[in-house]
């Protein structure tokens, strides 16, 4: 039973990656209509708005201290980071320490702004144009995006740890009424996971609650009609990528901790999430995410020791295996809309 | 001749004189300046053009016929090599056999993935394909060890069962061959300053890959080309008009998996070695990009873009700072560290910016990729117009 | 008998129904017109005769043999050819290649991998695809782009590939919709020529009265699913049920 909970568990964060980039998919083509083989470059984006927020946190001053050495027996020089400067020590090192939270106040203004110069800038003229074309483009732009990546920040990964406080794991199955010491758990996994609910629930919310995301659900049903009734479904679609891109960045952003950015996470994360849309079903949102969560579950259940002795690289194919079976049984997907992306 | 008319049987010569030429053309600084790395006539790069040149011109026949894109098609390359390889360790390193069955092992798993496939089309199509592509290079990987190497590959070994042949001294390296002849054998011309390499591979797979070009002309040219074109154009009148469309696809999308093993079991012979990574799914996307450069839907754009991104990894990753640096030397420093600075990031290590970036100006652009580029530019220097637009206008390619 | 019978098809769309009990019947050579107002189910009764929708109930015989269950191409090779409201015609293709799909269809049937010849050479399938160009006074554009022609010439095309195939049974969905007045007579005449030419019988679903009285020898009127009538032009002129079904109350005669 605890070993049950524990991959539920396990495939939560992994699950809530796919979640939150499946849902900008379908947000991006039920409101644009467009395939956008770049999302996964927002989500390498929004991760390495941590990994720059927290290196210009980091800045530093060097200063030779006499009073200490170093190995080879000449004065230390000593980095000392402006936020030491500016806010004391202790309140700088928290500062550092909690840059990955921080990035999410960064991370906003920055990938929206993002998400609005590419719909403009790019994605605005494929709308007519055949889901190949729309897919190339967006595969060319996802490259360009990567080699800008791996040019300014290199090949590695880069370890961008979570704050001090979450670091470490907690006793999770005594918190839920089992015995201790048998379900161990990452704080900072469960943290990501409640993020993602958090964003997932806003986004729904803001659909749902507000005239603008009334505006764009009608859009998404019939983009023509609402054009016709003279409101300007541009603009707001213009913003939707943006938030859309947002959504996608900050994925990434409190991914960081999890998985160390490197240049191809985008990629990575991509051929899965497409593969999540699909099954959840084109455009539909709650399928989106229902498929994002369920999937990565699954990933993680066929990873455990017992499965994987009886069915070697299991955890490998399982997602694929399993879109593979429904595309086939069921056509839309688990809660596909009639009619959307069937050419 | 062979069932062509005059324009094609220009075109296939012409193809056949540029290939055969290959070395001396590829070869024009002479050995030892300061642009003979830029010579790209060395064996190694030359087969990979015409292998690439094959495996495109197939993916082409699938994608610039019937628009159908696929996704996963670096999966029966894989799935080709591997069973070259097999033949070459069970049989005979002749690689007779090894193409033979690399295309025939790629043509019934593209025949089981495509049934299955094609049940849906668009992008659901295109996610299955990637699925099924992400799978085979996940089980070759991972889960089909034995068969595959895994993470190490294959290689032929001197103890390997080879029962067709002669058993190798000890410590000898089994090595590719067609009726003796050493794929790996090289001939050096030297003219003056310059050096030509003739190598037996390159002449096999060239050899290979013009007849692999006069199919696909042939097919393009024939009823079952114009039914291909038809499923692009509109499907639903093709049904209407009495033709089943989905075996039309799937034959389309067999043919071209067949093609993709016939490079798979080339690049085996060439390279006697074969690796998991040669499925992942971005190697699909390469022969994408190949096709759309080049021209999808054109016949020689796949053989033009296949080259293009082939000369630009292995020539292009090799400009760093330093050459930068001795072609701007003639600039005020300043000046020219400015420029070196400005075109750094998109050579050397960087080019996969500059493809990228190139590719999504022919795909906004240039939608017919160079061949295009070609006609637009001849048409500018003053060929007539033609009044009416010729259909078969694609077809034609850029001289 | 006719050479289309269609007995007791029904087809429900959640609540809707769109038709309920029709029964028609086609008489071979002749030329039949289905009216009716919108919504009334004439495209849903078209499709399914094509074989793109499924009748809940009923059959529907061609020539005898049943068209339920078959994939549209079957039913072309049937003998069922179709004509779209919006002329769908291979627009990325020339006019002479458009031609040479049907005859290619007609003569190698639906499925032939035929890659060893250039198409061209085949004397057969292009001195008839010719043949029919000129008859459709299409011939010289026969290397055009099938995209680039005007909708009237693109009709005509769509009709002429049609034709090719000698199907038994011509069905056209509203042919002359968003034509021009000249434009509807040339394909009045095209059809009265076809018509005279050729055994074939022609069935029209049209919304233009001009067209089905020029035209059509037997006419059905849909409403709401179920046939209202079904007579010759004349009965349905002034038959009040008919013009209660397109404008509500009776009226005087316009």
């Amino acid at each position: 039973m605890e070993a049950i909970v524990l991959q539920i568990l396990n495939g939560l964060d992994k699950g809530s990656a796919y979640a939150l980039i499946a849902m900008g998919l379908t947000l991006i083509f039920g409101t644009l209509g467009v395939v956008n083989f770049a999302h996964g470059a927002l989500f390498m984006i929004g991760a390495f708005c941590a990994v720059t927020l927290s290196r210009i946190l980091s800045l530093s001053r060097t200063i030779v201290d006499e009073t200490q050495k170093d190995f080879l027996g000449n004065p230390l020089k000593v980095d000392i980071p402006y936020v030491y400067d500016w806010f004391g020590e202790a309140t700088g090192n928290a500062i550092i320490d909690w840059s990955v939270p921080l990035s999410i106040l960064f991370a906003i203004p920055v990938m929206i702004a993002i998400g609005v110069i590419m719909e403009r800038g790019l994605i605005k003229h494929f709308y007519k144009r055949p889901h190949a074309d729309q897919i190339l483009v967006t595969f060319g732009l996802a490259i360009v995006l990567q080699e800008i990546i791996k040019y300014y920040y290199g090949a590695n990964p880069i370890p961008t740890p979570a704050p001090e406080a979450f670091k470490g794991s907690f006793d999770f199955g005594n918190f839920l009424g089992f015995d201790p010491n048998m379900i161990i758990y990452p704080y900072w996994r469960i943290i990501y996971f409640g993020f993602a609910a958090v964003i997932i629930s806003a986004v729904f919310a803001f659909l749902q609650f507000t005239t603008f995301g009334m505006v764009v659900r009608a859009g998404m049903a019939d983009r023509e009609t609402v054009q016709l009734l003279g409101i300007n479904i541009d603009r707001r679609f213009t913003l939707m990528f943006g938030i859309a891109a947002a959504v996608a960045g900050l994925a990434g952003v409190m991914y960081t901790p999890i998985n160390s950015p490197n240049y191809h996470m985008g990629m990575d994360f991509l051929v899965l999430s497409f593969v999540v849309v699909v099954v959840g079903g084109m455009g539909s949102l709650p399928g989106a995410v229902a498929a994002g969560f369920l999937l990565g579950i699954l990933e993680s259940f066929a990873s455990m020791r017992e499965v994987l002795s009886v069915l070697p690289g299991l955890n490998q194919i399982i997602i694929y295996l399993v879109a593979i079976i429904i595309l086939l049984t069921r056509p839309r997907g688990l809660m596909g809309r009639k009619g959307v992306m069937e050419d | 001749m062979f069932g062509l008319d005059k324009k094609d049987t220009r075109l296939l010569i012409l193809v056949a004189i540029l290939v055969a030429l290959a070395p001396f053309i590829l070869n024009p600084f002479p050995e030892g300046s300061g642009m003979a790395q830029f010579n790209a006539g060395y064996p190694d790069l030359m087969q990979r053009f015409v292998i690439f040149g094959i495996f495109a011109i197939g993916f082409n026949i699938l994608f610039g016929l019937t628009g159908y894109l696929s996704f996963g098609h670096a999966a029966f390359l894989g799935v080709g090599s591997y069973a070259a390889m097999w033949m070459m360790k069970l049989l005979t390193m002749n690689v007779i056999p090894a193409i033979i069955v690399s295309v025939i092992v790629a043509g019934v798993f593209s025949l089981a993935v495509g049934w299955i496939s094609l049940r849906r089309s668009g992008i659901y199509f295109s996610i299955l394909t990637l699925a099924f592509a992400q799978m085979s290079y996940s089980l070759a990987y991972s889960v089909l060890t034995p068969i595959t190497g895994g993470e190490t590959g294959l290689q032929p070994k001197n103890l390997d069962p080879r029962i067709l042949d002669a058993p190798l001294a000890d410590g000898a390296t089994p090595k590719a061959h067609l009726f003796g002849l050493k794929m790996g054998s090289s001939f050096d011309l030297s003219v003056g300053t310059w050096v030509f390499t003739f190598n037996a591979g390159y002449y096999v797979a060239a050899i290979v890959m013009l007849a692999a070009f006069y199919l696909s002309i042939r097919i393009f040219r024939s009823p079952f080309g114009l039914i291909l074109r038809a499923v692009k154009s509109n499907q639903q009148r093709l049904n209407y008009t009495g033709l089943n469309s989905k075996p039309y696809t799937l034959a389309a999308f067999v043919i071209s998996g067949m093609y993709a093993g016939l490079a798979g079991g080339l690049m085996v012979a060439m390279d006697t070695q074969v690796g998991a990574d040669r499925m992942f799914w971005t190697a699909s996307g390469e022969v994408v990009l190949m096709s759309i450069l080049g021209g999808v839907g054109t016949l020689i754009g796949p053989v033009l873009g296949a080259g293009t991104i082939k000369y630009m990894e292995n020539i292009l990753s090799k400009i760093n700072s330093d050459i930068l640096h001795t072609w701007f030397a003639f600039l005020p420093d300043g000046l020219e560290d400015f420029v070196v600075t400005l075109i750094y990031p998109f050579v050397g290590k960087g080019w996969h910016l500059t493809l990228g970036l190139i590719f999504m100006l022919v795909v906004i652009f240039l939608p017919g990729g160079l061949v295009e580029g070609g006609q637009r530019i001849s048409k500018f220097f003053g060929r007539k117009k033609s009044q009416k637009s010729t259909p078969n206008g694609k077809e034609t390619p850029a001289e | 008998m006719g050479i289309l019978e269609v007995k007791n098809v029904g087809k429900r769309f959640g609540g809707l129904q769109a038709l309920g009990d029709v029964n028609l019947s086609i008489a071979e050579n002749s030329v039949h017109a289905i009216i009716g107002p919108n919504g009334a189910g004439k495209s849903t009764l078209l499709n399914c005769l094509v074989g793109k929708l499924i009748p809940d109930t009923g059959s529907v015989m061609f020539d005898g043999q049943s068209v339920l269950g078959r994939k549209p191409f079957e039913i072309n090779q049937m003998g069922i050819s179709r004509v779209f409201q919006t002329p769908e015609i291979f627009g990325d293709l020339s006019v002479l290649e458009n031609m040479m799909i049907p005859c290619f269809a007609k003569r190698d049937g639906a499925f032939t991998p035929n890659a060893f010849i250039n198409m061209l050479k085949d004397r057969e399938i292009v001195e008839r695809a010719e043949a029919m160009l000129e008859e459709m006074k299409m011939a010289e554009h026969r290397h055009m782009h099938a995209a680039a022609l005007s909708r009237g010439d693109k009709r005509r095309l769509e009709i002429g590939m049609c034709l090719s195939q000698e199907p038994r049974l011509l069905l056209l969905d509203e042919p002359t919709a968003g034509m021009a007045r000249a434009d509807t007579n040339n394909t009045i005449d095209l059809l009265k020529q076809i018509k005279d030419e050729r055994d074939i019988t022609i069935s029209i679903i049209e919304h233009d009265m001009h067209v089905v009285f020029s035209l059509a020898e037997r006419i059905t009127v849909l409403a709401q699913g179920t046939p209202l009538v079904e007579d010759t032009p004349e009965n349905i002129k002034g038959h009040p049920k008919v013009r209660e079904a397109y404008l509500g109350e009776t009226q005087d005669a316009a």
